[in-house]
């Protein structure tokens, strides 16, 4: 049971970081480029998180991965914004 | 279960490793940048799935690590590219 709902959710995750690559491959623009980036990369890592919860052996695994997803939200959150201003800034 | 993670480790490492072509093609340096925090990603999933495959939670120590590089990274290359 909980074997399928890993499965499942890893599988999701694996989709939407595919997602995010193709998104970072084909969009025609730094700052679109970014948006795939951010936001796939966390929403894909963030289920694979989820999928991965159950396989835990203890409460302090489960809270390292989820310490672990929310600092590549965060990272993302911040980091956006910065190469965002600075991708701008300098288009020829 | 084990075998299905390890699988799943390695389609996400040829999925990012696909976005190193953003590093050879990227106008801007920023594109490069993008690729390479794109790899530190998922490079982090790939140590979560070989984690939970090989029952060894020390890497997620390492994974755990490698994230908040990648934050210093990104933050790193901004700062310089302003001067």
């Amino acid at each position: 049971m909980s074997a399928a709902f890993t499965l499942v959710f890893v599988a999701a995750g694996l989709l939407f970081l595919a997602a995010g690559t193709a998104g970072l491959l084909r969009f025609p623009d730094a700052a679109t480029r970014l948006h795939a980036l951010t936001k796939a990369d966390g929403l894909g890592l963030g289920l694979i998180v989820i999928g991965l919860l159950p396989q835990m052996p203890g409460i302090t695994a489960a809270l390292k991965l989820l310490a672990i997803w929310g600092l590549v939200l965060l990272a993302g959150a911040t980091i956006g914004p910065l190469i965002a201003r600075h991708a701008t800034e300098r288009e020829p | 279960m084990a075998e299905a993670l390890t699988a799943a480790a390695l389609v996400a490492l040829a999925t990012v490793a696909l976005g190193l072509l953003r590093v050879i093609r990227g106008p801007t340096r920023a594109d490069r940048m993008m690729a390479a925090q794109l790899l530190g990603t998922g490079g982090i999933a790939v140590l979560l799935l070989l984690a939970v495959a090989g029952g060894d939670m020390a890497i997620l120590d390492v994974a755990l690590v490698l994230a908040v590089l990648a934050a210093f990274a990104a933050a790193a290359f901004v700062q310089a590219a302003r001067r």
